[in-house]
């Protein structure tokens, strides 16, 4: 007869303990979400601020503030996914302006066959079509190896390997030489590591003749509207 | 006194997390293609360790038995998440070096391993003092697998230093003409090369365990039962 009350009493200290156990995980997770989510909420400002003087600093790289007199930060284009560019995401192209006249576009591209994983790359393209500079801005190439196309890995200081895009169009260099020399195009690669001297060379001829192509149109958009261009999913 | 010598001699050699415990092998290959970027994830773990040890110990009465290690995960995810936050707004012209390396050490097993083994069972000065041993254990072994990839790989040391500090540059200690050696950047050659240093800690351990049979037979003491790590 008094079996079945000790069984009793003993699964409902086991049930007690269990929810005991799970009142203290519970109590843990909601405060150290709640440190968490804090810390996030107290630097937001500034994390947001470090990352608009980061894209500052990059779209200076390759279009310096000399060149155009507006506001780059308020004339925005939102740009959906582009597949000639390589983007999944939505970015944003800016427009810059020299007495109220075009000047060039400074958007983002990515080369997806980077040796390792994508590598991002910011642009800017003159109103006249030349290819005015090229940075990259995110790359797991092989350092040591394939990351000289980053200016900061790039062992040659005095005319580092990205810069020979400068100023180029293609009435220079036409579209179909493009290419690394390789490839029979008219650029240079570090043998060895041809593979993201490649991905570079051939996101940035894409992303070229994308910007050519659609310029007039993303000159004349009015501020922060949508590029409908042929739109790919 | 000699209970924080023990700790600090722990860190350092006997139980050093990569030469002894082989734990963290996931960042540690991943990142020590060279110096600068060896020792910035080295450090990075110091401050973390020692944060994740502290935390731990102080919080340990309230932690039950059964529950122990999700909790601990918890709070080793969340420490590594404000560090990360912390290090974006104060510190940015560091996050920019470090920043990549921060959410990696959420993968090294090591700070699960020492607020385990030690954190959850001492008091809060031995618990600190152990994660910055423990992390300096690592970041020197880190530092050394680092320096010695990038001496084979790349015939240089200390590049990309002008990230942290722009006045100085890295130095190319082989002549401007070395090929370099792809083997020693990529994932095999630091397999290669962890395996050579724990291969000369073994050595350097058997050498002076040898030496101390032998200093025993002199003495006419009983044969020494070897320790183990």
């Amino acid at each position: 007869m008094n079996e079945p009350i000790e069984v009793g009493r003993r699964e409902s200290s086991v049930l007690r303990i269990s929810l005991r156990t799970a009142a203290i995980m519970l109590a843990f997770t909601l405060v150290f979400t709640a440190m968490m989510a804090g810390t996030y909420k107290a630097t937001e400002p500034l994390v947001a601020a470090s990352a608009l003087a980061e894209k500052l600093r990059l779209i200076g790289e390759v279009l310096p503030p000399a060149q155009y007199d507006n506001d780059l930060m308020a004339d925005a284009v939102i740009l959906p996914p582009q597949a000639a560019l390589g983007l999944d995401d939505e970015t944003r192209l800016w427009r810059a302006r020299r007495n109220g006249g075009p000047a060039a576009l400074v958007f983002e591209a990515a080369a997806r066959d980077g040796y390792s994983g994508r590598i991002s790359l910011i642009l800017a393209v003159g109103a006249d079509g030349r290819l005015l500079a090229v940075r990259v801005t995110g790359h797991k190439e092989t350092p040591g190896l394939g990351d000289y196309i980053d200016p900061k890995k790039d062992r040659n200081k005095t005319r580092p390997w990205i810069t020979q895009f400068n100023n180029l169009g293609f009435d220079g260099v036409p579209r179909d030489k493009w290419r690394v020399k390789k490839d029979g195009g008219r650029f240079d690669q570090m043998s060895g590591a041809t593979i993201s001297a490649r991905a570079v060379t051939n996101a940035s001829g894409r992303a070229l003749a994308w910007a050519v192509e659609n310029r007039d149109k993303l000159f004349t958009l009015p501020p922060d509207s949508r590029f409908e261009g042929k739109e790919t999913p | 006194m000699s209970m924080y010598k023990d700790i600090a001699w722990n860190g350092l050699w006997k139980q050093n997390s990569i030469l002894a415990q082989l734990l963290g092998l996931c960042p540690l290959l991943a990142v020590s293609t060279n110096l600068v970027n060896a020792v910035s994830l080295g450090l990075a773990t110091i401050l973390v360790m020692m944060l994740a040890n502290f935390a731990i110990s102080a919080l340990r009465a309230l932690i039950p038995y059964e529950i122990r290690i999700p909790v601990f995960i918890l709070i080793i995810a969340a420490l590594v998440t404000v560090v990360d936050l912390a290090f974006n707004a104060f510190l940015h012209d560091m996050y920019l070096v470090l920043g990549i390396f921060i959410p990696l050490i959420v993968t090294n097993c090591i700070v699960l391993a020492r607020v385990e083994a030690f954190a959850a069972k001492n008091g809060l000065r031995a618990s600190t003092l152990d994660g910055l041993m423990m992390g300096v254990g690592f970041v020197w072994v880190i530092a050394l697998l680092g320096a010695v990839r990038e001496l084979i790989g790349q015939g240089t040391l200390f590049s990309g230093i002008e990230m942290i500090f722009p006045t100085l540059s890295g130095i190319q200690v082989l002549p401007e003409s070395y090929p370099g050696f792809l083997v020693a950047i990529l994932p095999p050659g630091a397999f290669f090369v962890l395996g050579l240093l724990v291969a000369g800690r073994n050595w350097l351990d058997a050498r002076s365990n040898q030496r101390v049979r032998e200093h025993r037979l002199h003495d006419q003491h009983p044969p020494a039962t070897t320790v183990t790590a």
